[in-house]
């Protein structure tokens, strides 16, 4: 079954070339799926795509330009990202705004852990990519794809406005493109996916001693 | 300078020890164990109330020490103080935090980067790093290879480290409980849209009311200090506009007059004018921005889009000359990177003209509204004294009753030609805080109007030569940053790259004071100071 990625207000043929989606795309034709299914996932991806709600997460100068498209000028509420959420449990993907310390990545961590499925990751700015202007610092990490898994690379430092807007619309494209049914299209298969979460979950925490006094 | 000569004289009698050393802008050198004294003395008897800037350094042979930046608010007095331990291993220094509250965080920074023992500091944790980090990074023998990123979540710890001083001479590990086993504590951030960036807070409550508060830092501590001293002087600048992103212009600024002082560089009238009507173009953005993100934090979301409608304008101008909206990357050292846009005057006189009327609006939605007054009336409120212990310039400081403003006590660029009311106001609130920003942006309006039409004519950078080395010696600049201070602390031993470089962090001295004005203040109110504060997050950790 054939899929067309829309996004309101761009064609397609206006996006250069994005060499991973067509990727997607293709496999997706090749594979084939159910009719009803199919119609089923183009609906819920057409809604899933413009209604990407963002996590509020901006550690610095990324994080006033995220602030911008926000406002009024911008206005990333035109594509449907405007309900940022302050809690990882209601967001659907995180926009790393910023650099990334050694002492923040346990936590940005942590926050992508508790995001619900399906999940996405926008790096944005030189810091979220590589480590930026600070590559060579103690106290950076260089590039969010070492701790989590990015889905968009959005360049500059900061990215302007519109450049941002045009990444989270690949963010868009790239929603559609895939299956809400049968695995989340990870390239990874859905059974590795789930056993990798398990194993995530199921590490064994450190032994603390819980103080049992007060249970009955 | 003939207030330096008296200083001078004082100083040797107090502490004959003390060697002044003529370098760069000069400064006292006293040793360790005479500078507790000293200290006292400058503080009590000689009234240097106000702490600038404390910088630890690592001087090798030398030692590790520290660096004393001190001002006497009444005379406007300056004078520099450096005190060195040469035991590398268990470097110590007696611990003035008593003396210039604003000293307590600034010592466990240096402690934090060069390992020098404080003697007698109530809380000498890590301000920065993990507590589980390992080495000192500051230090020029640090080994960047002994710190992989740790991906275990840290754990709270609950001590805190003092060192108390034996009859001996030694000193002994004391360890006490940052709070008590029945307290009720809940943590804020470090991911929190209220924190302004990745600040997080450990409140302890009994009821609603906060009892104590501990700030913990570092979550964007991006080590830009250690950086600049494997770079060239030309390539230290790019890192000034990323620490306090919404004072980029007067933070490059300060690092290039620091620069310029040290070459002995002049620059040109019109670079100066440019400057200065850059600063105040920032510090205007920086203060729509400011209102507009109090409001957000007060759920005025209303307020939120008109700040940001208007910062628009501001930003459209500054593009136009430096191609940047946030990152403008516009001073060099000996000048500007381009001469102003042809547009320029014209946008700004436009911009004038629309800015007045619009701060009505604010006034009327905002300032009159009776949730924001009550809200922010009487809340927080910082006295005139600890404003100035702290060393919480800036807005903070001038709503606290303290003439601060740097453009007035160490006048730059041109401030000293233009005519400007420095706002100071006395309840030291929420309000109060407010207020002065508001009405600088009048203030602001105003110098840049003053400025605009006559922008002479000259050269817009100034020939510098291609390989930029100072002589040694060691320069403290300061500008008036969009929320106070900001100093640059600079010292060369002949390279063309920095031997240390410090940036005296606006709001470092804002959340030490954090604690002491949110005592016995609402939890929902810490949001409103923290608002107010208006602090920058990678400007403290930097
Ligand atoms: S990429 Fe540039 S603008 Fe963005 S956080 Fe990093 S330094 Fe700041």
């Amino acid at each position: 079954m054939k899929r067309n990625v829309d996004i309101k207000s761009m064609k397609y043929e206006d996006f250069n070339d994005n060499e991973y989606i067509e990727q997607m795309l293709k496999e997706l034709r090749e594979n084939g799926t159910n009719v009803i299914v199919g119609c089923l996932d183009d609906v819920i991806e057409w809604g899933r795509s413009n209604s990407l709600w963002p996590l509020t997460f901006a550690t610095s100068c990324c994080g006033i330009e995220f602030m911008a498209i926000g406002a009024a000028r911008y206005d990333f509420a035109r594509f449907g990202f405007e309900v940022a959420r302050a809690s990882p449990r209601q967001a659907d993907f995180i926009m790393v705004a910023g650099t990334i310390t050694n002492k923040m990545a346990p936590v940005l961590k942590r926050l992508y852990d508790q995001m619900a499925d399906p999940k996405y990751v926008v790096a944005t700015g030189g810091c979220a990519i590589s480590g930026g202007p600070f590559q060579k610092s103690y106290h950076v990490v260089n590039g969010v794809d070492k701790i989590i898994p990015v889905d968009v690379y959005i360049p500059g430092c900061p990215p302007r406005p519109e450049a941002m807007l045009y990444g989270l619309m690949q963010l868009q494209r790239k929603v559609k493109a895939q299956r809400f049914f049968g695995g989340v299209n990870k390239s990874i298969s859905e059974k590795e996916y789930e056993k990798l979460m398990r194993e995530d979950t199921n590490k064994a925490e450190d032994n603390r001693d819980y103080d049992e006094s007060g249970l009955a | 300078m003939e207030n330096n000569t008296a200083i001078k004289d004082r100083i040797t009698a107090i502490e004959p020890a003390a060697v002044w050393s003529e370098a760069g802008d000069g400064l006292f050198k006293v040793p360790a164990a005479s500078f507790r004294h000293l200290a006292e003395q400058l503080r009590h008897a000689e009234g240097f109330d106000f702490l600038r800037s404390l910088t630890g350094v690592d001087e090798g042979e030398e030692g590790l020490g520290c660096i004393y930046h001190l001002e006497n608010t009444g005379t406007g007095e300056n004078v520099a103080v450096s005190a060195l331990d040469t035991d590398r291993e268990n470097a110590s220094l007696p611990s003035v935090h008593d003396l210039w509250k604003g000293a307590g965080f600034n010592e466990r920074e240096a402690y934090d980067f060069f390992g020098i023992k404080f003697i007698g500091h109530p809380d000498l944790r890590r301000l920065y790093l993990r507590d589980d980090w390992k080495g000192f990074p500051l230090r020029k023998d640090y080994d960047m290879s002994l710190n992989p990123l740790n991906m275990e979540n840290e754990e709270a710890n609950d001590d805190s480290p003092s060192y108390v001083m034996t009859k001996d001479g030694g000193y002994i590990l004391k360890r006490h409980p940052l709070f008590e086993d029945q307290e009720y504590v809940i943590n804020i951030g470090p991911q929190h849209p209220a924190t302004h960036g990745v600040l997080r807070f450990r409140v302890s409550l009994e009821g609603e009311i906060i009892k104590k508060l501990d700030v913990h830092c570092g979550y964007i501590h991006r080590g830009i200090e250690k950086l600049c001293e494997s770079m060239t002087y030309p390539q230290t600048l790019g890192f000034t506009d990323r620490l306090d992103y919404l004072g980029a212009m007067q933070n490059r600024h300060a690092l290039c007059m620091c620069i310029e002082k040290a070459m002995g560089l002049e620059v040109s009238d019109r670079i100066r004018y440019i400057r200065t009507i850059m600063d105040e173009l920032q510090r205007i953005d920086s203060h729509l921005l400011f209102i507009a993100c109090l409001s957000q934090d007060m759920g005025a979301l209303e307020v939120f889009f008109l700040g940001f409608r208007d910062r628009e304008k501001v930003l459209d101008i500054l593009e136009q000359t430096t191609g940047g909206r946030l990152i403008q990357a516009y001073n060099r050292i000996g000048g500007v990177q381009a001469d102003i846009h042809p547009d320029f005057v014209k946008k700004v006189k436009e911009f004038i003209k629309y800015m007045r009327p619009k701060l009505q609006e604010y006034h009327e939605i905002f300032t009159g509204n009776v949730i924001v007054q009550q809200r922010l009336e009487g809340t927080g409120v910082l006295s005139r004294e600890d404003a100035i212990s702290f060393g919480a310039t800036g807005g903070t400081g001038r709503a606290s009753g303290w003439a601060c403003d740097v453009r007035k006590r160490h006048p730059y660029g041109v401030y000293d030609k233009v005519d400007f009311k420095e706002i100071v106001l006395d309840n030291g609130d929420c309000f109060d805080r407010y207020m002065v920003r508001v009405k600088e942006i009048e203030e602001s309006l105003n110098i840049v109007e003053q400025l605009i039409d006559n922008i002479p004519e000259g050269e817009y950078l100034m020939k510098t030569k291609p390989i930029i080395k100072l002589p040694e010696g060691s320069w403290y600049s300061a500008v008036e940053g969009s929320r106070g201070e900001f100093g640059v602390y600079l010292e060369s031993r002949g390279d063309k790259s920095p031997y240390r470089l410090k940036f005296r962090s606006t709001g470092l001295p804002l959340v030490s004071c954090i604690d002491t004005i949110s005592r016995n203040a609402k939890i929902a109110d810490l949001i409103a100071i923290g608002g107010t504060l208006d602090y920058v997050v990678p400007d403290i950790d930097r």
